[in-house]
């Protein structure tokens, strides 16, 4: 499709003007192209029905694209069976065999590969050491908690050395400690073996903690593929600013532009200086995004004077342990978020007002909701 | 979502000294739902009771049960008690012996006991009746050896006399023998039956063979079916489960015969045969072995079909999708993924077609032939023609038993793999 784009970098997939749809009128995954690196821990991340998954089954062989190429190690691996294409998968709920036992669940694709009976033995031996399983080989699947079977599925995945290894929401029916740990194991795992792992979240703080490189998807579409502190603190559009991390929308039309920056005439009164990230130029109405720990909120009749200050009316303080937050009415946006430090929220009164101010490179000036 | 705390280390409250009370007061609190759960399984217990478990008992009873010749010879029985059977008896026990015939003919129930010792002894109806009718009173003392000698020469005969004390019951062998094909020659030794009786172990062996064959032909048959039932959408899906349940809303006799109308010479499928031009003579379809196996399967075949599909059904479609990945072609994944996990299915559905076919009667009566009839024709033979509830009881003790020792066999087989967990779906 595209013969002119080539990375240097070498590509172990990519994916090339990718299509599908499963009713014939709705493409579920709209174009997608897409290179992933070899040894990177690349993150699909999207709410759901954005094409994540599906993108990651046509990886995997389980869905056939409509249209465009999929390439692996520079093969078109279109019509290869699942089977041939030496890719381990974890799946959503570790899909681990009832009849057989952990050893066995382990040792299942070394014995379809024909490896020798001693030499699987000890990889065997080795994965359940990995997992810190040994003293459960003989159990059954059934006998182990969902922690232990997400291990054991790791290791059934990464035992026969996949070039590649898909995790489709591994971590979606552990609860929230044990994700976590999971979460910081599955990365060591990552670290240490070099493997390439391609895994699908929902979870943008899954996500954040994880990868090397994230791909958020929406609609079918892309929207942004890059570092988890690029994501963060450049999203190109709305969505990705709202996906990933916490964020504050005000609505504004873009008043003049000038070197990267605008000024913004808010919806609700008063005007901002934000740096101009997805308008189209002036006049154009636009959707400012701002972090809740870039906020920095001002006694009442303080003499501070930025290019950004705002009055804005107390809703609520909420301690959460680590910091607090506070729930402002700011320019018509009633769920105005500030991250505080724990204990500055105490002087905040409901229905008092306040002036709040951020820089103006904190503020993004995006394309509208 | 929300995070919880571990639960670690939460249940080491109780001490040692508190179990026992705590347990005294987990069965009182449990006693009360187990009484409630008794009241509600109650009615059908005793209905249960009464129509199975009660006739079931009776017949165990009856293949052993054998008083018939107790109750018309008594003298006789009681001085064949000391007889060491090695000559013929003294002649106390011709005496005894003439004088029950005496007393039986009096009281008309001289076929009663001729007809018990006729089953031992071919011909000894005859005996015994001869006897009755010519023995017109009580031999003098000391001649009634001689008088009853006269009368029928069976009575110098060693084997009619043990034939008689065999007999004597309360209890007896014999029928439970002779369902295996087995007598007690005149020394009382355990022997084969003469071969023109041997037929039950003949029997037994084509009621197995043919519900076996029944059994092969539901699984190959059924499998793909339950498989496709378990892969289709729930709406296709169910359309085909109304098609492999419609037999059971009819008559097995319809069934039958409708069979009989499809396979028979002149039928539809010769027919159909003919008019191809595939065959000039019509193909013997029924009243044969091919008859019986066709309609027992197609009557057996939901039975099948159920439990496979149930056990299909609980095989999520990712362990398949697992294996793949893992570099399983299809077949390995098949045979080595899916297979095992449907064998409780396999199991379950074969023991109970197996079963219900070891004692199909309609069936091979209406579409086999004289080679095809299983045990349970020749029980209700025995139960409704000829009477002979002893021998009916006693082969349907041995189907039972053989029945009750699959079913264990199954259990024994089911126990050792456990087959749940995994996916949490």
């Amino acid at each position: 499709m595209e013969a002119g784009m080539v990375t240097p970098a070498p590509a172990l997939v990519r994916f090339s003007g990718i299509q599908k749809t499963y009713d014939g009128e709705h493409l579920v995954v709209k174009n997608l192209d897409l290179d992933i690196r070899k040894g990177e821990f690349i993150t699909l991340l999207g709410p759901s029905g954005s094409g994540k998954t599906t993108t990651l089954m046509m990886l995997a062989g389980f869905e056939i694209p409509t249209h465009g190429e999929i390439y692996l190690d520079g093969r078109s691996i279109k019509n290869m069976p699942p089977h041939k294409r030496d890719i381990g998968m974890v799946f959503q709920n570790y899909a681990l065999f009832p009849h057989l036992t952990i050893a066995e669940n382990i040792a299942f694709p070394l014995s379809v590969r024909k490896t020798s009976k001693a030499e699987a033995q000890e990889r065997v031996k080795s994965a359940l050491r990995m997992i810190k399983m040994e003293a459960l080989a003989n159990r059954r699947p059934g006998q182990l908690s969902g922690g232990q079977q997400q291990r054991v599925a790791l290791a059934r995945a990464l035992v026969f050395n996949p070039q590649l290894v898909l995790m489709d929401e591994p971590l979606g029916a552990l609860d929230k400690r044990l994700r976590e740990q999971m979460q910081l194991e599955i990365k060591q795992l990552h670290e240490r073996m070099g493997i390439t792992v391609v895994y699908v979240t929902h979870d943008q703080s899954e996500a954040l903690t994880m990868s090397d490189r994230i791909a958020v998807f929406n609609d079918g579409v892309v929207q942004q593929i890059d570092r988890p502190d690029a994501l963060y603190e450049h999203p190109v559009n709305s969505f990705v600013a709202h996906f990933i991390g916490e964020n504050n929308v005000l609505a504004g039309t873009v008043e003049t532009v000038d070197e990267g920056y605008c000024r913004v005439a808010l919806a609700g009164g008063g005007t901002v200086t934000a740096r101009a990230v997805n308008i189209s130029g002036a006049g154009a109405s636009t959707s400012l995004s701002v972090r809740p720990e870039r906020i920095t909120i001002l006694p009442d009749g303080s003499s501070s004077d930025g290019p950004n200050r705002l009055p804005a009316k107390v809703q609520n303080a909420i301690y959460l342990g680590d910091h607090a937050l506070a729930v402002l009415d700011v320019a018509g946006n009633g769920e105005f978020m500030v991250k505080l430090q724990p204990g500055a929220h105490d002087n905040l009164r409901h229905g008092e007002s306040v002036f709040i101010t951020f820089r103006p490179e904190d503020c993004l000036a995006l394309d509208p909701v | 979502m929300v995070g919880l705390p571990m639960t670690a280390a939460s249940s080491t409250g109780a001490t040692a000294s508190a179990d026992v009370p705590l347990k005294r007061r987990l069965r009182r609190a449990e006693r009360t739902r187990q009484v409630k759960a008794l009241a509600l399984v109650l009615p059908l217990l005793v209905f249960l009771l009464f129509t199975f478990a009660g006739p079931i008992a009776g017949m165990l009873w009856r293949s052993v049960d054998d008083r018939e010749v107790r109750q018309v010879l008594p003298q006789t029985i009681a001085a064949l008690a000391g007889w060491d059977g090695k000559d013929l008896p003294d002649e106390a026990a011709f005496a005894a012996l003439a004088s029950d015939v005496l007393a039986a003919r009096a009281s008309g129930t001289v076929a009663i006991a001729a007809k018990r010792l006729n089953y031992a002894l071919n011909g000894f109806r005859t005996i015994l009746t001869s006897t009755a009718r010519n023995l017109k009173a009580a031999p003098d003392p000391g001649m009634a050896k001689e008088t009853l000698g006269k009368i029928n020469a069976a009575w110098r005969e060693r084997a009619t006399w043990t034939t008689i004390k065999d007999a004597s019951g309360p209890i007896t062998g014999f029928y439970l023998l002779a369902a295996l094909d087995l007598t007690r020659n005149v020394d009382g030794a355990i022997i084969a039956a003469a071969p023109d009786q041997s037929i039950y172990r003949n029997l037994f062996m084509r009621t197995f063979v043919i519900s076996l064959s029944v059994t092969a032909l539901c699984l190959i048959l059924g499998f793909p079916v339950a498989y496709l039932l378990a892969a289709l959408p729930p709406g296709r899906s169910n359309l085909l489960m109304i098609f492999v349940l419609l037999p059971f809303w009819t008559s097995l006799l319809v069934r039958t015969c409708a069979w009989i109308v499809l396979l028979q010479s002149k039928g539809v499928v010769n027919d159909s045969l003919h008019w191809l031009g595939i065959i000039d003579e019509p193909l013997r379809l029924i009243y044969n072995r091919f008859g019986v196996c066709v309609a027992m399967t197609h009557v057996l075949l939901p039975f099948m079909i159920l439990p496979l599909y149930s056990s299909m059904k609980a095989i999520s479609p990712a362990y398949m999708r697992a294996a793949a990945s893992l570099g399983a072609p299809p077949l390995t994944a098949f045979l080595r993924i899916y297979l095992p996990q449907t064998l409780p299915g396999i199991g379950a559905g074969s023991l109970l077609v197996f079963i219900l076919a070891l004692g199909y009667y309609i069936t091979p009566a209406l579409v086999g032939g004289a080679a095809d009839q299983m045990i349970s024709y020749f029980i209700a033979l025995y139960t409704t023609e000829t009477a002979n509830w002893g021998l009916a009881s006693a082969l349907g003790a041995v189907l039972l038993l053989a029945t009750l020792l699959l079913a264990l066999v199954y259990g024994k087989l089911v126990q050792g793999q456990q087959v749940t967990g995994g996916m949490k779906n």
